[in-house]
């Protein structure tokens, strides 16, 4: 695709210029006014529909928020599952209703704490887990059917899912009914993020092996949610964001559609994560475009017909690349207006970046602060009173319209160049990603795209004084401690012939998740059934190219 | 007066998958007519010290966002005394607080660019240093 020059909505430094064009981050110009015309000619109102009905551009469900606000998930992890299991009570206290597990990278990326490797990095951005044991100290005494629980977790996500349903099955509740999320977006983790493990084929073999268990044993769980999110965060314009997720879901769907399950018998349990920050328009219509556009793709090209395979259920939120260093506390004006956006947007489920987040892990404080924006949306400012309320503006609908045929563009190209899982192997799209990072950066630096604090609008400021998550050795060493004891108390036995037998189903090219399951069970570590994996699938090599 | 380039190595240490920094760097970089080297993600100290005496570069340049570039750093550092490497240019940008700097020049890093640094900052500091 080729990177247009941009001149981004907002961007025109001098206000009394109006002739010059306003372009959005997405590409659309922006017109002064709006009028039914411009809605006619971009495609009327064909697509817009009701809430809770095909193409479902208003919304997944008919009563949305009056029936429910959108669940309250802030992103939450760090030190070891004490600690952690410690931040997730004062959460729900506060009036949290879901919780997002933040792990730390040598969990994510399948390494033991005792690993070499994983000095210095032991609860560091996230909990530290090994194994089922750290599980079920990390969610005692949490209701898990009254708080869902998603799992911020891709590469290693196979086994942490395997964990998190045996610990709910140890704690007697039945694991077909049991709902929650798991990230598992390895495609992503490849362009943005990257805590991949395994080469792209093994890995992407390894989402469909999740998405197949869960569609036979915990059919109310959601294995996969794809990321648009970290995309965008890595350099995409928001309708990039948005089609390159959904050419990622469409590969893990043609994945499992090889292996004999009809659409029907899962589709229902993908789920998203979009970005919520940038142009309060165009990210509303992003979201009422790609909820119609997901609902054609999977009802057309992939002939589903239940209508809750086709609905776009999401998660939005974050913003952390719209949030600056500079005048901190300027960020808790901008999460606010995020808040509303994913508000506006319909999104199910919503997580916010905390005021301090440029710096360090948010402290109590700075969440609750993020929990409070949310509750002073739903409790007072009238966001949860009626469906889709931007619905019907010539502006929104036209622009929704816009960015839809906006995002089908880029799937066509993807779908040009070979498709998404060949792009993200040869490092094209992480390429391509990377250099309009680095465009909008000198956008930033010459003043052409605004930024309130950071180009415009700064003040002399010396580093303001933020409480610093401290990084706490002791916590480090007592999860070696206790890892070491928990080889010394396991059966030895058991934990070898599971291993054995996952290596052998991971040779028979079977789905691995029966084999981990039972592997977590004999409290085998994260680090050991990794390597076990590696044996047999090998390590990802990371392309370099710009 | 040598001809030869500018040869800089960006590496990203330590298990953070975020490189969207380190990439930008490179891109900056290159633009200004360096030669540069990138390791991609997840380069133990070992690695980094190999890949800058195989390569002979003049600068040796880490992103880190995840909060371990203290420990890190002095682990390296040691590599690049055993490796003959110490008198090169050794920068660091990413998220790095304010409080770390100090200890960071200690350990023997020349530059450091926090988030918000100007890429132009980056390139005359390699410019006036490797005169």
């Amino acid at each position: 695709m080729t990177v247009q020059t941009k001149k981004r909505s907002g961007a025109s430094k001098n206000r009394s210029e109006s002739s010059r064009a306003v372009i959005n981050e997405s590409g659309i110009e922006i017109k002064t006014v709006y009028t039914e015309q411009d809605l006619e000619k971009s495609g009327g109102v064909e697509m817009v529909g009701l809430p809770g009905e095909y193409p479902f551009t208003r919304g997944i469900h008919k009563e949305m928020y009056r029936k429910r606000p959108w669940t309250m998930r802030q992103y939450t992890g760090f030190g070891n599952p004490e600690d952690t299991n410690e931040r997730f009570k004062f959460l729900i206290e506060n009036g949290q209703t879901g919780l997002n597990v933040a792990f730390d990278l040598p969990s994510q990326i399948g390494m033991d704490s005792d690993d070499e490797l994983a000095t210095g990095e032991i609860g560091r951005v996230g909990m530290a887990v090994d194994s089922l044991r750290d599980f079920e100290t990390a969610f005692d005494g949490i209701d898990l059917e009254k708080i869902t629980v998603s799992l911020t977790v891709n590469g290693s996500a196979a086994i942490m899912i395997a964990m998190y349903l045996a610990m709910a099955e140890k704690r007697g509740y039945d694991i077909a009914g049991l709902r929650g999320t798991a990230q598992n977006d390895i495609l992503k983790e490849f362009i943005g993020r990257g805590t991949w493990i395994f080469p792209v084929e093994a890995s992407i073999k390894l989402v469909a092996d999740t998405i197949e268990y869960c569609a036979r044993h915990a059919p109310k769980y959601s294995p996969v949610s794809v990321c648009g999110y970290h995309i965008r965060e890595s350099g995409a314009d928001p309708a990039q964001e948005m089609a390159y997720g959904f050419c990622i879901a469409k590969a893990y769907m043609d994945m499992v559609l090889a292996r004999g399950l009809d659409v029907d018998e899962f589709a229902s349990r993908l789920s998203f994560n979009f970005n919520i920050y940038g142009n309060i328009f165009e990210q509303v219509a992003k979201f009422r475009a790609g909820r119609s556009l997901w609902a054609k793709i999977v009802k057309e090209e992939y002939g589903a017909t239940n209508p809750r395979s086709m609905v776009l259920r999401m998660i939005a939120g974050g913003g952390g690349s719209g949030l600056t260093k500079e005048q901190p506390e300027v960020n808790i004006v901008r999460g606010a207006y995020y808040a509303l956006i994913s508000a506006l947007s319909g999104a199910q489920t919503m997580a916010l970046c905390c005021f301090d987040e440029a710096y360090t892990i948010p402290s109590e404080d700075a969440q609750r602060l993020s929990l409070r924006t949310m509750q002073l949306l739903i409790e007072e400012m009238g966001l949860c009173d009626t469906v889709d309320p931007l619905a019907g503006s010539y502006y929104v609908e036209t622009l929704t319209n816009q960015m839809r045929a906006r995002m089908t563009e880029v799937m066509q190209s993807v779908d040009e160049q070979g498709g998404i899982i060949k792009m993200v192997a040869e490092g094209t799209i992480q390429s391509q990603v990377s250099a309009q990072a680095y465009e909008l950066l000198q956008d930033v630096e010459s003043g052409e795209f605004p930024k309130v604090g950071v180009n415009c609008y700064q003040v002399e400021e010396d580093e303001p004084e933020v409480e610093y998550h401290p990084y706490a050795q002791d916590d480090a060493r007592r999860q070696i401690e206790r890892l070491e004891q928990l080889r010394d108390e396991r059966d030895t036995a058991a934990v070898k012939a599971a291993l054995q037998k996952l290596a052998d189903d991971a040779r028979a090219e079977v789905s691995v998740m029966p084999a981990i399951m039972a592997a977590v069970k004999t409290y085998a570590t994260v680090g050991e059934m990794t390597d076990t994996l590696v044996s047999v699938y090998g390590r990802y090599d990371e392309p370099v190219r710009f | 007066m040598s001809t030869r380039r500018i040869r800089v190595l960006i590496a990203k240490p330590g298990l953070d998958g975020h490189d969207r920094g380190a990439k930008i760097v490179v891109r900056a970089l290159m633009d200004a007519g360096y030669e540069v080297i990138y390791t991609g993600l997840r380069q133990p100290p070992e690695a980094v010290a190999q890949v800058a005496l195989e390569e002979d570069v003049d600068v040796i340049g880490l992103s880190s966002l995840a909060g371990s570039h203290l420990s890190y750093c002095e682990r390296l550092k040691q590599q690049l005394i055993d490796a003959g490497l110490d008198d090169r240019l050794w920068i660091i940008g990413g998220s790095i607080p304010a409080q770390d700097q100090q200890t960071l020049k200690e350990i023997g890093l020349d530059g450091v660019f926090p988030a918000g640094s100007e890429l132009q900052e980056i390139v005359d500091f390699i410019n006036e240093r490797c005169k």
